[in-house]
């Protein structure tokens, strides 16, 4: 089963989105008081049916015309509103409250609303709406809790009509009743929403987001009494007669809960001394501030309401004492809202958790039914208007651009307007069946008008591909046909013999995308066994990167890479030791992470190295020795130009190459008695477990000796290096080592300038890199820390490392990729294991998150992490079975399940140990 | 294994608590010789500064929250500082609070640790705090920061002098802060300069920032006396006063503060209580005639010009022979540029409207689009700060006093020069006498100025958890205003 995923998966298949359309029984109680004063009657509610698909018709004939353009404000906007002949649109703001004229060209400012000497705070509008019925009638909400509304048919200059200042707060939005020509609704700071009927004086009614909170249940007692409330709870709620059939709302709950609670209290604990000393307190405390009202279009009697708290609820206009429905949105403010012009039921919000979320309330609990994620904080939402699943949200902070979305694609914006240069403040469309004409207005005191053709649109820009491993390492590759056709030469797939194609999808005649569809596919195919990475694993898990002498890693590395048959890079460590662990060097060598000073010298001897190895084959470094005690090596330096480095280095070898060879000729005599004494002990005898155990010693006291301090230090570090050393020194191999005495410390004496080999080694490198095997890279990097570090820039380094780690854990050998990220220099990387590093545990007896840092767990006051065994806490290694959460001390656990497979505790559970 | 040991270690937290309860006592003594002006912050010596020693280990004796609360602290911090003791009044708070500076000073975050330690000792350092500059002084030791740093401003990264302009214009003048300054302090900011700073970097700043501005406030409003155990090896020591716990040698002296506080609310029992009535009586006017007169917008904004100037003005007159200690003050360059001079001046605050730009709907996505998590976390913190309310009133119970802090909040945003549309400042004359202002701006404005005798003089007859609350308000307040104006210049810089 090739996994050949549908690669184009850009336009998701649209579903028919079964969306019922189901008639809500609206409880229409025509005898109600307050529905009597508002004239909303069942007579009114018919008759607004009426005059709305009239006005329907009447609108959808006409042709709007225009062009993408902009005009500048005197200051900035805070929100606007279109007229219901789309012709007209009002700009409000801190100081600016205009009306403009679309004309074909322009718009043109047709009237100033803002007048009198010294404009009061009355006029410094949060929000603006004019009337969909009344092309006369405006409300605007000021920021110091006034509503005004305006008659823009009052003769006088100032158009100013009624003024209502029952908000304590900022009202942050007004809406008008989309039928009813004087029902105006107002959603404050202060918590509360106000109806007002235009023709009296004051508002009809108040609800309040307050009272219905406690719908939510939530409960805060100080102090630990939390665990008998649900047990109370449901036992009154069980005996309550109106529960038991189903007839309780959630607020009515709440105040039974309420009340039994306190008698609780009173009659239980108090009696008891056992009040809980701690005040007790409500959910309910504070009301919480109303961000967004908006009318339901298809219901006449329902308006939503968005909380700052992240609720959203759902009211019915005649019962102000409680709402109908809440539930919980968002994850912060919901800043906005707004009902489908054509789907009863579908709401979208918009919150400051950068989600549009698009609700379906007509089924029994509101449904999630689309997320869009966008990237800042959503200010407004508006549906776009004929177009069923578009809808244009602008932000309310860093972005300002307004985004145009088809919810069933959420992760890229359908259109997208860039005309503005801060924050959109308001959007509108500009009449309610054209869906091509976008008004928005903005900080930067502009208000434009966006066409919808003229929209940039990301998806043009994203070139899709798609890219997938199969599950036996093919690798298949779509694009647009166009961009394939670009670079010629490759030959389209033709389909696989061996696995059917079963990525054909049924192309939506709606979708504008479906042109993109036609893509080239393209198969790679691996020779069999040739995408094994069997052997990446094991070098991973195999490598030792730090924590031993240079010397022994190389070895280490290498005899690893040989095992898997990997000679190349066989060679390369064992050429870098060579290079980096010459006997003169060893002191620096030695400790693996510091001093990168004189640690490359014997360029030479790597070369003749490589070269005898080609030869003969593996393990025959022994020859070596004696190729280079007799100065017959240089002849071999020259023709040496064969193997793994790119010519461009040999030539630059070659050239300092006889010299050097010299040189070395030259110093053997001055000599220490180190070098005197190898030959002598080398050559004639070749005893392979002798020899090495002399070798290393001395080693060793070289080694000692000259750092002192700074040694020493190394070794404290991690004691268990130098404790082990000795062993693995016997256990490496070990003629390699005994060729390197003789010579490269020859060649330390001869000065050859220190940073010698770094340029072959980064070459080297960069030359694994690019060959795909970083993790040669990678370790050679690590191995050699400082030596070749600073050859190497930094960005270069990283970018190795974190391609390594991500393949380590792509093959989920976290142990290494874990060692990586710890050994590795870049603090880029390095703070990837910073990252991150909480560990949540659950109370494993009340299965609970621990939420304090101790060992008890809060709500049920005992202690979390018993052994099972020996039932005291666990404050070291606690190992748990994961199917019944039982564990202990990992010795106990270790030593109980010898003897028995159930689980300690006794719960029946069969555990494993593994 | 840390977790184990700290774990373990917050078992024996109530043995630590009344260990340095105990250890306050001798400190406590000092308090009979109290100077004002500075210096006075640490003659009060138990862990609850200006509260008589008797309140807090009331609280001290503490029920279960409290307890896993203290566990909390300790496990996270491996102390349990005075500040956590004067806070646990209101637990509530408590725990957002620390949660908070957790987050800021030990979770992931765009800074490297003893960064955030070096920036919190600069921003307390700008009041002269040393109780604050102490403890991350050793905080910023103990995660590997250079000891050389300490030696003044100059001596540490260039990245962190650049800082330091914005330090200074965010704890005394934060209404002058411009885009300008962002672009100082971010010079280079898109190359890849080694001492430019990322908008991730800075905005984690400047929260580190305002949070250690506010935090000495409260240290000096509630006269947080120094930690007992901190050593003076490389603290800035203060030079009066050695950090020595001193018990030993002046055992048996606590009697006498106790009898010092007992005088001092005799005397003032009478009228205090008048005081506390009077306010009562005020507010509930306000609740029921706020219809009735409904001020012309003009009038509604002259008061608040005439609150702001009124602001610049109010101060106590015996803290002018006060001067900068000199340890302290090496992490910042003049010290002659603080809240003072610009009021001597009279210059004028422009004002700001938060209608414009608010914490809940600008700052916070700010804050939270680059440096997660954080602006959540803020933004819990002030909501508790802001609704905390326990309905009491000194004696009285069942008070609604939403009006009183919400006087209290806009009071302090309005010496910042940030204006609420719907507020009605005449409630704050109203609401707000003279000596609780002094106490008000001293703290927000120039905390190290702060004496015992401010702290008493103002609302008597109230209990010490509710000056301690009003702290958390003033702090919180002062935190959002430094936040708002450093947020707003960011997001200019941004657009």
């Amino acid at each position: 089963t090739s996994a050949l995923c549908s690669l184009l998966s850009f336009v998701p298949p649209q579903s028919p989105a079964a969306l019922g359309l189901v008639p809500r029984a609206d409880r229409v109680n025509s005898g109600s008081h307050l529905a009597s004063l508002l004239g909303l009657t069942d007579s009114g509610f018919s008759d607004s049916m009426e005059k709305m698909s009239r006005v329907t018709t009447a609108l959808g004939g006409s042709v709007l015309t225009g062009r993408t353009m902009h005009c500048h404000l005197d200051a900035p906007a805070n929100a606007i509103s279109v007229c219901r002949d789309a012709a007209q649109v009002v700009v409000a703001g801190r100081s600016i409250f205009k009306i403009y004229a679309i004309e074909e060209e322009q718009f043109v400012e047709k009237l100033n609303l803002r007048v009198g000497r010294k404009p009061s705070l009355n006029l410094s509008c949060a929000d603006v709406v004019w009337h969909q019925m009344d092309e006369n009638l405006l409300a605007t909400a000021a920021t110091n809790g006034v509503v005004v509304t305006w008659n823009l048919g009052r003769p006088s200059r100032n158009k100013q009509d009624q003024l209502f200042t029952e908000h304590k707060r900022t009202v942050n939005k007004v809406c008008f009743h989309p039928t009813e020509a004087h029902v105006l609704l107002s959603g404050s700071q202060d918590g509360f929403m106000k109806c007002f009927d235009l023709r009296r004086k004051d508002s009809v009614s108040t609800f309040s987001g307050e009272a219905t909170e406690a719908g939510q249940g939530r409960w805060w007692v100080m102090t630990g009494w939390v665990p008998v409330l649900p047990v109370l709870s449901c036992c009154v709620l069980r005996l309550h007669p109106s529960f038991a059939h189903g007839q309780m709302r959630d607020a009515e709950c709440e105040d039974v809960l309420k009340t039994t609670w306190l008698l609780w209290r009173l009659c239980v604990a108090a009696p008891l001394g056992t009040l809980p000393s701690g005040p007790l307190f409500w959910a309910t405390g504070q009301s919480e501030s109303v961000r967004d009202v908006q009318f339901s279009i298809r219901d006449y009697f329902t308006f939503a309401s968005t909380f700052e708290n992240g609720n959203v609820q759902l009211w019915d206009i005649r019962r102000p004492d409680r709402c109908e429905r809440m539930f919980t949105a968002h994850n912060g403010p919901v800043f906005c809202c707004d009902w489908h012009p054509e789907d009863r039921g579908w709401l979208a919000t918009g919150g400051r958790d950068k989600m549009v979320k698009v609700w379906d309330m007509t089924t029994h609990r509101a449904k999630e039914m689309h997320c869009v994620q966008t990237i800042a904080s959503v200010a407004r939402v508006k549906w776009r208007p004929e177009c069923r699943h578009h809808l244009a949200t602008c932000s309310m902070m860093v972005d300002h651009n307004i985004y145009v979305w088809d919810v069933r694609r959420p992760f890229v914006p359908a259109a997208m307007f860039e005309e503005h240069r801060d924050v959109t403040t308001g959007i509108a469309w500009r009449h309610p069946h054209d869906p091509s004409f976008l008004l928005s207005g903005s900080k930067d005191s502009s208000l434009c008008q966006h066409l919808f053709r003229d929209a940039s649109q990301p998806v043009e820009r994203a070139n899709p591909e798609g890219l997938c491993y199969g599950l036996f390492g093919d690798l298949a590759f779509a694009a647009k046909e166009s961009l394939v056709a670009a670079e010629s030469g490759r030959k389209p797939y033709t389909g696989d013999r061996r696995h059917p194609i079963f990525f054909k999808r049924k192309l939506d005649p709606a979708e504008p995308f479906a042109g993109l569809a036609s893509s080239a596919l393209s198969v790679f195919e691996t020779e069999p066994g040739g995408s094994a990475m069997r052997w990446f694993v094991d070098t991973a898990e195999r490598y030792a990167l730090a924590g031993r002498p240079l010397a022994e890693l190389c070895d280490h590395n290498a005899k690893v890479a040989r095992e898997l048959g990997r000679n190349q890079v066989a060679q390369t460590w064992t050429m870098l030791r060579t290079i980096y662990c010459s006997p003169g060097l060893l002191p620096t060598a030695n400790l693996s992470h510091s001093v990168g000073k004189g640690g490359s010298c014997g360029l030479q001897l790597m070369n003749s190295f490589n070269l005898k190895d080609m030869a003969p084959g593996l393990g025959s470094e022994t020859r070596l020795d004696r190729s280079k005690g007799d100065a017959r090596s240089d002849t071999v330096l020259l023709d040496s130009s064969a193997t793994l480095i790119t010519n461009e280095d040999n030539e630059e070898t070659e050239g300092s190459d006889v010299p050097a060879d010299y040189l070395l000729g030259d110093v053997e005599g001055e000599d220490d008695e180190l070098y005197l004494l190898d030959p002598e002990h080398t050559h004639p005898e070749e005893p392979e477990c002798v020899l090495p155990q002399e070798a290393f010693p001395l080693r060793h006291e070289i080694v000692d000796t000259p750092p002192g301090p700074e040694h020493l230090q190394d070794k404290a570090d991690s004691p268990h290096v130098s404790g082990s050393e000795a062993d693995v020194a016997s256990l490496a191999p070990m003629d390699s080592s005994f060729s390197l005495l003789s010579v490269s410390h020859a060649l330390y004496d001869s000065r050859l300038p220190p940073d010698f080999f770094s340029v072959l080694v980064r070459d080297m490198l960069h030359f694994y890199a690019e060959q795909g095997d970083v993790q040669m890279a990678v370790s050679v990097l690590i191995v050699l820390g400082e030596r070749v570090r600073k050859d190497i820039d930094e960005q270069t380094q990283e970018h190795w490392y974190t391609s390594y780690i991500d393949l380590l854990q792509r093959f989920r050998l976290w142990n290494v990729s874990n060692e990586v990220v710890k050994l590795s220099t870049s603090r880029a990387v390095s703070c990837l294991n910073q990252a991150s590093t909480t560990l949540h545990v659950n109370c494993s007896h009340c299965k609970r998150p621990m939420s304090s840092r101790g060992w008890v767990c809060d709500r049920c006051h005992r202690c979390a992490s018993m052994c099972a065994v020996c039932h005291h806490v666990v404050k070291g290694l606690f190992v748990w079975c994961q199917g019944c959460s039982h564990g202990g001390h990992l010795q106990h656990i270790m030593k109980w399940l010898e003897g028995s497979s159930h689980c300690p505790a006794g719960c029946g559970h069969l555990c494993e140990y593994s | 294994m840390r977790l184990a040991t700290a774990a373990s270690e917050a078992y024996t937290t109530p043995l630590a608590v009344s260990e340095l309860l105990g250890c306050k006592q001798c400190a406590a003594g000092r308090d009979q010789d109290e100077v004002p002006g500075r210096g006075a912050e640490r003659a009060a010596g138990y862990p609850g500064g200006w509260a008589p020693r008797r309140a807090i280990l009331q609280v001290g004796s503490e029920d279960a929250q409290m307890h896993a609360l203290f566990a909390d602290s300790f496990a996270a911090l491996g102390r349990l500082d005075n500040i956590t003791l004067v806070m646990v009044f209101h637990p509530q708070y408590l725990e957002s609070f620390l949660k908070t500076q957790h987050y800021l000073l030990q979770m992931d975050g765009p800074l490297p640790l003893h960064y955030r330690h070096y920036i919190g000792i600069m921003a307390a350092a700008r009041h002269q705090c040393s109780y604050l500059v102490n403890l991350h002084v050793n905080d910023f030791l103990h995660v590997g920061g250079d000891p050389k740093w300490l030696n003044g401003l100059e001596n540490a990264p260039q990245k962190l002098q650049n800082l330091g302009e914005l330090n200074k214009v965010l704890a005394h003048r934060p209404w002058l802060i411009t885009k300008e300054h962002i672009e100082v302090s971010n010079e280079g900011l898109l190359k890849a300069e080694e001492h430019s700073w990322s908008l991730a970097e800075l905005v984690h700043a400047v929260v580190l920032l305002t949070h250690y501005h506010s935090l000495a406030s409260f240290t000096f409003g509630c006269g947080i006396s120094p930690e007992i155990h901190c050593d003076g090896g490389h603290t800035f020591r203060p030079p009066s006063v050695s950090n020595y716990c001193i018990c030993d040698i002046t055992n048996g002296n606590h009697s006498v503060d106790e009898m010092q506080v007992n005088s001092a609310e005799n005397v003032s029992v009478s009228d205090s209580f008048f005081e506390v009535e009077a306010l009562m009586e005020k507010m509930r006017q306000l609740q029921e005639c706020r219809d009735e007169e409904e001020a012309s917008q003009e009038e509604m904004a002259s008061r608040f010009e005439i609150e702001k100037r009124e602001s610049m003005f109010v101060f106590s007159s015996d803290d002018e022979e006060v001067t900068p200690a000199r340890d302290v003050s090496r992490h910042f360059e003049d010290t002659s540029y603080g809240y003072k001079d610009f009021s001597r001046h009279g210059m004028h605050v422009p004002t700001f409207r938060v209608q414009d730009y608010c914490w809940e709907d600008h700052g916070y996505s700010l804050v939270n689009r680059l440096y997660p998590d954080v602006g959540q976390l803020i933004d819990e913190k002030f909501h508790i700060a802001y609704n905390l309310t326990y309905n009491t009133m000194a004696m009285h119970k069942d008070v609604d006093t939403s009006m009183l802090r919400r006087a209290i909040w806009n009071y302090i945003h309005c010496m910042f020069g940030i204006r609420y549309d719907d507020y009605d400042y005449g409630e704050i004359n109203q609401l707000l006498d003279r000596s609780f202002k002094v106490y008000i701006k001293t703290v927000v404005c120039t905390p190290e100025k702060v004496t015992k005798r401010m702290y008493d003089s103002f609302w008597r007859q109230f209990k010490h958890s509710e000056k301690v609350h009003v702290n958390l308000l003033l702090i919180e307040a002062r935190m959002q205003a430094e936040l708002l104006y450093a947020l707003r210049a960011i997001t200019r810089y941004m657009t």
